[in-house]
């Protein structure tokens, strides 16, 4: 499939007439002559190819480094993380966000004198489950793969409810914490609670999420109207292996923090 | 249509390969010099092949293998340049472990003699490509990115040349717009300059200072894009006039074959991109005659 030896078929018919002609005539009637022949191809790197032992061997020790942290184990998976065993929220969604804001608050409240409120990423954002049994830093790599950073946003009331209505309408499940949304039978809301208290429209709230949320700007739909943001330098997968490191045993369910009444 | 297409495609690859075939022969003689030109792009710190377990692509890839390659074209063809269109960082624990230490310390132990700079390769801040450079042997090559401003500044060139076999080489980088696809937090004050802009000037100054008789752009613009306003090296190659190869990244694009397009001056350019993750290596033989001026007027085909 790879290995095509290239060449220019794609040309049309004339120009390859014009241009064989030219190299007929510049190559071989005319002694100044130009460029006489291109050859491209694509040469596929595959297991046909033996390997130089001493780049294996420099590569070595850095890939054994890796294993070792990677592959340690730092937690235990009672029983697997999902991502879709829940209408309105999932176990692992649930314990991202629940790590997400239990790690990202001693540390903004350090930083600011502020209280974290409530927390919130992306569906996609959370890129593997957890499977049970040992829990690695490998995991956190398959979850987490990419370099995002923690942001907390500060939000008005207004934006917030901006913000669960575009929870509530969306069509896959963005993972939350420290927040309690209720819809009635027919999905209209019913309530709302932010750290165990009625959700006030008059205040403005702090939440921590993914840079890649903030600076995806409206187009994304999470944040379409801040007040302020504030950078905490702390990877969202180190955030993640800093919990595991802590924690024993991993604990998240399918709970009633996002739910719709029957 | 298709048919038509079809006669009239066959038609032409059997005129080609018969008179390149014959030109060919009848120019052996003329002492023609010949230059390897290899190249990757968007390798991603994928050092080790992919698992033969991969859905897409088992048992592919892997830097020690690539080595072979290299060296076994090397021994063929002492006049080689291997090049890299950016990239290079980002996709494997790898880079997050080392940094992208460990890719520029094989890249040099491959001999690459350039590269340029790719989006992901500021991924750990301006300071964080700064802290990788002195693992890297070969030259960092970019026009249109400004690090006057940066800690970068004076560690990239906008265009190297390279005297081989007395064959003069000139090689220009150009990079993508930052804005929207990597954090002001990390490329800082780094300023992209227009594209398109830089290029005929570099091209010109190439060509006329310089008096090289190839010049090759390595470009992280990407392939070709729906949007016209969006740069790219099938844009750039048809605004060049003294461009003759374009090895690009950023896309992802596996072509199978090196696109050609027509420039300013009516002459073909080379547009040609590999994929990513090491998957492939790029290829490019550049016969010169005695006198060792290049057009891609004078391109003939072998099968």
């Amino acid at each position: 499939m790879l290995n095509k030896d290239t060449h220019v078929i794609g040309l049309k018919f004339k120009q390859f007439v014009v241009f064989t002609t030219l190299c007929f005539l510049f190559s071989c009637k005319q002694e100044t002559g130009t460029l006489s022949k291109i050859d491209g191809k694509q040469i596929p790197i595959d297991a046909s190819l033996e390997e130089v032992d001493s780049i294996l061997s420099f590569v070595a020790p850095y890939r054994n480094r890796i294993d070792a942290v990677l592959d340690s184990t730092l937690a235990y998976a009672p029983k697997p993380f999902l991502l879709d065993d829940g209408d309105r929220n999932t176990s692992m969604g649930n314990l991202m966000a629940d790590i997400l804001l239990e790690e990202a608050a001693p540390i903004f409240k350090a930083r600011t004198g502020n209280e974290l409120d409530f927390a919130v990423l992306n569906h996609g954002g959370v890129r593997s489950i957890i499977s049970a049994g040992n829990v690695t830093a490998r995991n956190a790599y398959e979850v987490m793969p990419f370099e995002n950073y923690i942001s907390i946003v500060e939000m008005s009331g207004s934006a917030v409810r901006e913000l669960i209505g575009f929870l509530i309408s969306a069509s896959r499940v963005h993972p939350i914490a420290g927040m309690q949304i209720v819809l009635d039978k027919n999905g209209s809301l019913e309530s709302v609670n932010i750290q165990g208290e009625p959700f006030d429209e008059n205040r403005t709230y702090f939440v921590a999420t993914s840079n890649y949320l903030v600076q995806g700007g409206p187009s994304i739909g999470f944040f379409k109207d801040t007040i302020s943001t504030t950078h905490i330098d702390y990877l969202l997968r180190n955030a993640i292996i800093d919990h595991f490191k802590k924690a024993d045993t991993l604990e998240a369910t399918v709970d009633d923090r996002f739910i719709q009444l029957k | 249509m298709k048919r038509r297409d079809f006669i009239t495609n066959t038609a032409a690859a059997s005129t080609l390969v018969g008179l390149g075939g014959f030109s060919l022969n009848a120019c052996s003689g003329l002492g023609t010099k010949k230059l390897t030109i290899l190249h990757t792009n968007d390798v991603h710190s994928h050092i080790d092949p992919f698992p033969s377990s991969h859905s897409q692509y088992p048992n592919l890839g892997g830097i020690a293998r690539r080595a072979t390659l290299v060296e076994q074209i090397r021994n063929e063809n002492p006049n080689t340049l291997l090049f890299d269109a950016g990239d290079i960082f980002q996709g494997t624990p790898y880079f997050n472990f080392y940094g992208g230490e460990l890719e520029f310390k094989l890249m040099s132990k491959l001999n690459y003699d350039a590269s340029t700079i790719g989006n992901h390769d500021f991924d750990n801040g301006i300071d964080g490509l700064l802290a990788q450079m002195p693992h890297a042997t070969f030259e960092m090559i970019s026009a249109n990115y400004d690090f006057s401003n940066t800690v970068m500044d004076g560690m990239v060139k906008p265009f190297k040349t390279y005297l081989v076999d007395g064959i003069k080489i000139g090689v220009y980088g150009l990079g993508i717009a930052l804005d929207g696809l990597v954090t002001k937090r990390l490329y800082k004050e780094t300023e992209y300059l227009n594209p398109f802009e830089i290029a005929l000037d570099m091209e010109r100054q190439l060509k006329e200072e310089e008096q090289c008789d190839l010049i090759v752009c390595l470009s992280h613009l990407g392939y070709d894009y729906e949007n016209p306003q969006r740069p790219s090296d099938t844009q750039l190659a048809q605004l060049t006039y003294h461009t003759n190869l374009i090895i690009g990244g950023h896309t992802h694009t596996f072509l199978e074959k090196p696109d050609v397009r027509i420039n300013k001056n009516g002459d073909s350019v080379l547009v040609n991109q590999v994929g990513c993750y090491g998957l492939n290596l790029g290829r490019i033989d550049f016969y010169f005659d005695a006198d060792k001026n290049a057009s891609a007027n004078g391109v003939s085909i072998s099968v």
